[in-house]
């Protein structure tokens, strides 16, 4: 197993190495540059901006550059932020991000496992029916659409809840963001749990379990939950990342302080540092991601692991 | 007995600490959209970061509530004869929010750091007006040879390189404002870090968090601090207007410096729409074959109905411009330039220009063709789209190419845009010259690269012209004839767009779209 994690950790880096190489060419491959607006600068500003930034050196001087700066840990700094570097922009963001994707994570996941094994249970009755429609809801409807119809019930009409922003610390502003985000996520689990207990529920061997005369509960509990749980564990991972990098049109419309914004403003504004240090986090972490996943599946399925 | 009374004294209390409450939140909840780039006035370029920067520092002129120049830092000012030389007196009572004095030493240094190449300062050249100004920007002259000295600590004097009636109005800008050249020698860049920040204006940044708000509260050292009735202000960081205006109407926002026009109506009463100095137009490249004529140039321009324009397309009534010149700018003539044609009825109008382009030689089946270029941007959009059907009654055929923002303006700053361009532009200083200068020759904004050396001329006898009735004279004549020419092809006056809660008092809808938080209050 701890062979199997450093072989895997270790071909990530080059993975990884290559994901920036081919981000900065085609970022500067892109039209428009970071400093075209509707207001120029002089030419001589302009010189002097870029001198600032290395851009006036030649591509590979500056791709070399940057790859240097971020094996020292430096992202370099932001070019539609003077006040903050990009790494600083990212130490304020990223907790922000993880805890609102987290959170979404944790309560998507138990509600996606819990309504996919009712809705498996009660196959073709009316639970399964609520469950399959509110599931589809959150398939379907675009998370933007979601969040301001919540914002609106909840925010302006009910006014039992914050429309937006962030207070440190209240759990109030972060229900609908919350619930916006995970909606989608708890109904991609549900789907796949239901399909995949039906499944587990057809096995030789839990009609073995209940022929030996055991509940039904005892039947679910022992064997069907963690064989039924295989296929949903392997979506966790990129479903998080997902989670992680879907938030920022939620951090968007609830104008919380992630970094998934950077990420869209610093795209629009062809600020390259800033593109290139999110990237490089939001890779890392999907790398990170699949990782663990790997491990886990390993741990749930003997097949697997004996293999 | 005493049970109810006891309850009376926390009902009475509660309902005390309640309106007493309500007295002391004088928070000021304001959604700013983009995020700041900078809180440094020499790095800034927007109206969002203005809002925040302006509160907190303070120039020789700041604004009144109706966005007019006034006394700020200064308390008197004089002005040679020959209008180069201004004297300025800094106020006794002037100082920094750490309490050390702003000197005139302040100010110096400030302009000699916007003026420093390595600054970079993007928008320096509004104060080229200054003498040696672009000189020095350009890195040809000694930083001490700017015309900005201390004669003493509280006496600053300015030299221009040209008299400018407006250059009182342009030392509203924040390019204009002191740095406490203190704390920016200590700290560098960093001075701007909410631990070191320091100002002389009626509030101070005391915390910023990237994405979400920026919080100032009221500096009790500002010279009219027992006139400022806001105690703290929140500038909310929002790019989704739809967004915004759901929190708007949740109560947790008391002014929205912008909201989607389709929302207006839902707004009522709130929505403080007011003219606004600046212009929409479409950029015509004088480069390309096809608009050589300037006969084509003007049935395009003639054939737009701009009436439908502010009301009826994007619904928030920006006005129908047939000049280039806002109407309502400073030092300028009175019935400036409009075109001859702006009151036929359009119906005649079209009649008339399709007569042009058949002279012009095109017809149904030889239709002209033109592509307009615009930023990515429903209301761009629309306003496309009706104008390229207003264009088909007259032998032309459109076709439209969107991008985004960066991509659109680096094209049309390269002239490399098939015919037309969509672009806009708001008046940096209440002047006539700050428009027209957008079609000198030799500027980088001149992106249909119109070239008349006639105009050019009378621009560069405007600025050595005294007499400041000869100059707007001067000033209208090259608007003539840059119309004339239909060098560009002006569209519709801009509007700002605010939302204001009724709790709010003292937001006065301006043309300047400025509006400083000293001079407003809330009730509950």
């Amino acid at each position: 197993m701890l062979r199997y994690a450093t072989r895997r950790v270790l071909s990530a880096l080059p993975i990884a190495f290559i994901a920036v190489t081919v981000c900065f060419f085609i970022l500067r491959a892109a039209p428009g540059g970071p400093f075209d607006s509707d207001r120029p600068l002089p030419p001589e500003v302009l010189a002097n901006v870029r001198a600032y930034y290395n851009l006036d050196q030649p591509l590979f001087m500056q791709y070399l550059l940057y790859i240097g700066g971020v094996l020292r840990g430096d992202l370099g700094p932001s070019m539609s932020s003077y006040d903050f570097s990009v790494s600083e922009l990212m130490a304020i963001g990223m907790p922000f991000s993880l805890q609102l994707g987290l959170t979404a994570f944790v309560i998507a996941t138990a509600i996606g496992v819990i309504t996919g094994m009712i809705a498996a249970v009660y196959k073709n009755k009316w639970p399964d029916y609520m469950l399959v429609l509110v599931v589809m809801i959150g398939v379907i409807v675009p998370n933007f659409l979601i969040g301001a119809l919540l914002q609106l019930w909840f925010g302006v009409y009910l006014r039992w809840l914050p429309a937006g922003g962030w207070v440190p610390g209240s759990w109030a502003h972060l229900v609908l963001p919350v619930a916006v985000l995970s909606w989608a996520h708890a109904a991609r689990i549900s789907r796949l749990m239901r399909g995949s207990m039906i499944e587990t529920l057809g096995t030789n061997y839990v009609r073995t379990a209940r022929s030996k005369g055991l509940g039904e509960r005892l039947v679910l509990a022992r064997h069907a939950i963690k064989p039924a749980l295989i296929p949903v564990v392997s979506y966790l991972g990129p479903g998080l990342s997902y989670l992680l990098t879907g938030s920022l049109v939620v951090e968007q419309i609830f104008g919380l302080p992630g970094i998934g914004r950077y990420f869209i403003q610093a795209a629009l504004n062809r600020d390259y540092g800033m593109v290139l240090g999110t990237t490089l986090f939001y890779m890392l972490l999907i790398i990170a991601l699949n990782l663990i996943v790997d491990l886990v599946y390993a741990w749930l399925d003997p097949k697997v692991r004996y293999r | 007995m005493k049970f109810t009374t006891a309850l009376k004294a926390v009902a009475l209390a509660s309902v005390f600490s309640l309106s007493f409450g309500a007295v002391q939140a004088q928070t000021l909840h304001m959604m700013n959209g983009g995020e700041p780039a900078s809180l440094d006035p020499h790095r800034v370029s927007g109206d969002w970061e203005n809002r925040i920067v302006g509160d907190y520092i303070e120039g020789l002129m700041t604004e009144d509530a109706e966005g007019a120049p006034i006394l700020g830092a200064a308390e008197s000012y004089e002005v040679s004869e020959d209008g180069l030389v201004y004297t300025f007196k800094i106020r006794e009572d002037s100082v920094w929010s750490d309490g050390e004095p702003v000197t005139a030493g302040d100010f110096v240094f400030a302009f000699q750091r916007l003026m420093n190449p390595e600054t970079a300062a993007g928008y320096a050249y509004l104060q080229y007006p200054i003498k040696n100004a672009e000189a020095v920007n350009a890195g040809e002259m000694e930083l001490s040879e700017l015309g900005v000295t201390a004669i003493d600590d509280k006496t600053l004097e300015i030299t221009l390189e040209n008299p400018a009636p407006f250059f009182l109005g342009a030392l509203t800008h924040y390019t204009a404002y002191p740095v406490p050249q203190h704390v920016v020698e200590e700290f560098g860049d960093d001075w701007i870090q909410p631990e070191n920040i320091v100002g002389n204006g009626p509030y101070t940044p005391v915390e910023w968090v990237p994405g979400s708000h920026i919080k100032s509260v009221k500096s009790e050292s500002y010279h009219d601090a027992e006139n400022v009735q806001i105690e703290e202000v929140m500038y909310y960081a929002l790019d989704d207007l739809t967004a915004a205006v759901n929190r708007y109407r949740a109560g947790e926002f008391d002014i929205l410096t912008d909201f989607p026009a389709d929302q207006v109506t839902a707004l009522g009463e709130d929505a403080a729409v007011a003219a606004f100095q600046g212009v929409h137009y479409y950029v015509m490249n004088q480069n390309a074959e096809k608009l050589q004529d300037v006969n084509v140039r003007k049935a395009i321009s003639m054939a737009i109905n701009r009436e439908v324009i502010g009301p009826d397309l994007w619904g928030t009534g920006e006005v129908a411009a047939y000049s280039w010149v806002p109407p309502g700018t400073a030092n300028y003539v009175e019935d400036a330039f409009e075109y001859e044609w702006a009151d036929t009825p359009y119906g005649e109008r079209v009649e008339e220009a399709r007569a042009l382009m058949e002279a012009a030689g095109y017809s149904a089946d030889n239709p002209l063709q033109l592509t307009i270029n615009y930023n990515t941007n429903d209301n761009h959009q629309r306003l496309a789209v009706a104008i390229s059907s207003m264009w088909e009654q007259i032998h032309v055929t459109t076709e439209l190419s969107n991008a985004e923002v960066a991509v659109h303006y680096d094209a049309l700053q390269n002239n490399d845009f098939d015919s037309i361009g969509r672009a806009g532009w708001l008046m940096d200083y209440n002047d006539p010259i700050n428009m027209l200068e957008l079609l000198r020759s030799d500027i980088q904004y001149n992106y249909g690269r119109y070239n008349n050396p006639e105009f050019d001329q009378l621009l560069r006898d405007s600025a050595t012209e005294l007499d400041l009735e000869a100059r707007a004279e001067i000033l209208a004549q090259a608007e003539t004839i840059a119309m004339e020419d239909y060098a560009a092809l002006p569209l519709a006056f801009y509007v700002s767009r605010n939302a204001v809660s009724p709790r709010i008092e003292g937001f006065v809808p301006n043309a300047r779209d400025v509006h400083r938080t000293r001079w407003m209050s809330k009730s509950e």
